[in-house]
């Protein structure tokens, strides 16, 4: 099996699109899944009995075939970049909203004690006690998510779109192995370029995590 | 001040934690709960805040009744020091100090300035300011937590615990650094702890609670000590609360008489007389620990004890040598202070 190098220097400007498009799905999917577990963490995290049932539906989410979910989307959103994002969501969610829920729970009770003791509204002590300490614990779980996305945009071929996922059905349709190579390279470079971000981002917003004494 | 005026509280289990408490705790004093675990005493001292709501009763603080006013509102103007600190893990120590003035809407400025005037107040160096809870030492995080409570100058202060968590030795230099603060500040301060010393050593009034949340007797350490309520109170005191009634009294009124400069034992000082130790005369050597007007007679007492004369070594400020106390001379006073008293058997 050899690489046509000339097949890969005639299609940058393709290649470079295919990443970008891939990427914007995989990212898209991601903020979105956070946007929405975000609220539900915090519910499931306060609301005690809603946190087993909203744990439990997305468990069940969770065993849904990715190829499932964009067909089953299909009469809603139709062959659309949309039913791509909203297939990923789906799955970003179901690891956010766990690892969120875990975050909040592993938040010591004595620090939150002295958040209300010193006086803090429960909002406030959300925003700037709880969900600063849940970090470490929610990028834990970004950082899964993220990765988990950029593999899964490949399925979304089957409904037309896939970002370099588009390259394997090339490749294996004409038999010609270059596309297919490119193409998982690229979706590995473009995880693992991700995820040092998301360390390196983590890093920056964890200041009091650096030095130990 | 602050009035407990018939509170009664009763858990969603069933459980009694206060019961029937009435009390006032004086403006500008110390006021120590005392009791074994599950006596209510953490329980009374989170009402005060609201951090628990009572059943019934009213408690008032400042002649205003805490139920009646905004809850986050009145915990702002209430310092609060819990064991361990309970300190923002992702906060800088500075941040954490300056917690209720940001809560107060003072702008930054100002209230990372009141922090570090206060790292100043509690003992701390001004580089520790920029560290995090977790790079300082337990007794180092307690004062934070001492320095965080105050920041916002509340006049109360509810101390839970706090020092329950450090070693003996650190534990006494945070009580003394609480003893120096309070003569400067004057809060009005609930201090809750199970070590009956650290009440007797801080508290202007100390209240013990029994089991079930009743609250048995509320006296002077003195008095406390000397006449304990019931059995109960004088279990709780311990056998040796005749002794710690001397930890209460000084040897200021205690007569001294010039130091022996003959016999078996004689007193060596160094050239700005300071007591240096004993030396017998075959040229034996043993240690002296010279006392001042402010130590109590139990240091005196046991000083004394082990004293090759049974004489202790009195100086001045300076620690320069004023005289020498003999052991009996000790006795008696402690003897007349125990009769003064009316010390119960």
């Amino acid at each position: 099996m050899t690489i046509d190098w000339s097949w890969i220097a005639d299609h940058t400007d393709d290649l470079t699109s295919l990443t970008l498009s891939h990427l914007e799905a995989a990212l898209t999917a991601v903020l979105l899944g956070l946007l929405v577990s975000l609220p539900l963490a915090v519910i499931a995290h306060r609301v005690r009995p809603l946190r087993g049932f909203l744990l439990g539906a997305s468990n069940v989410l969770f065993t849904i075939p990715s190829i499932a979910i964009f067909v089953l989307l299909l009469p809603v959103s139709g062959l659309t970049r949309t039913t791509t994002v909203i297939g990923l969501t789906v799955y970003s969610l179901v690891v956010l909203l766990r690892n969120t829920v875990e975050g909040l729970d592993s938040v010591p009770v004595r620090v939150k004690e002295a958040a209300k003791a010193m006086g803090t509204r429960p909002l406030r002590t959300l925003l700037t006690v709880e969900l600063p300490l849940a970090l470490p614990v929610i990028m834990a779980g970004v950082r899964i998510a993220t990765v988990m996305s950029i593999s899964l945009v490949s399925v979304a071929t089957y409904i037309g779109d896939g970002g370099l996922g588009q390259l394997f059905t090339d490749g294996f349709q004409r038999n010609f192995p270059t596309p297919v190579i490119v193409g998982v390279v690229l979706t590995l470079l473009l995880a693992v370029v991700a995820d040092a971000l998301l360390v390196a981002l983590q890093y920056v917003l964890t200041p009091w995590k650096r030095r130990r004494a | 001040m602050i009035q407990f005026d018939a509170v009664h509280k009763r858990f969603p289990n069933g459980t009694t934690a206060v019961h029937d408490l009435s009390l006032e705790m004086p403006e500008g004093g110390v006021t120590v709960l005392v009791g074994s675990s599950g006596c209510g005493k953490t329980t009374t001292l989170r009402m005060v805040n609201r951090m628990v709501e009572p059943t019934s009763g009213t408690i008032r603080v400042g002649g205003r009744d805490v139920t009646r006013q905004d809850a986050a509102e009145l915990r702002r103007s209430i310092g609060y020091v819990i064991q361990q600190g309970g300190l923002f893990p992702h906060r800088t120590v500075l941040d954490n100090i300056a917690t209720v003035p940001l809560l107060l809407g003072w702008n930054r400025r100002k209230a990372r300035a009141r922090a570090a005037e206060l790292l100043e107040t509690v003992g701390l160096a001004a580089d520790a300011g920029k560290r995090y809870p977790h790079q300082l030492s337990g007794g180092q995080q307690q004062r934070v937590g001492v320095a965080r409570a105050l920041a916002a100058d509340p006049p109360v202060l509810l101390m839970d615990e706090p020092f329950g968590a450090v070693d003996p030795v650190v534990r006494t230099q945070l009580q003394d650094e609480l003893l120096r603060l309070q003569k400067e500040l004057n809060k009005t301060i609930v201090f809750v702890t199970h070590d009956i010393d650290e009440a007797v050593r801080l508290g202007d009034r100390i209240a013990v609670f029994r089991t079930g949340g009743h609250l048995v007797q509320c006296a002077a350490p003195e008095e406390l000590l000397a006449r304990p309520a019931d059995d109960f109170v004088a279990g709780f005191l311990g056998a040796e609360r005749g002794l710690k009634l001397l930890s209460l009294r000084t040897l200021a009124a205690v007569p001294q008489g010039p130091a022996p400069d003959s016999g078996t034992w004689t007193l060596v000082l160094d050239e700005a007389r300071r007591p240096l130790h004993w030396r017998s005369a075959d040229d034996a050597e043993r240690p002296v620990r010279p006392l001042g007007d402010s130590d109590s007679l139990l240091s005196a007492l046991n000083e004394s004890v082990a004293s090759p004369t049974g004489l202790i070594a009195r100086v001045d400020a300076d620690g320069e040598l004023t005289g020498v106390t003999s052991r009996d001379d000790i006795l008696e006073h402690a003897n007349r202070a125990h009769a003064e008293l009316g010390v119960a058997a």
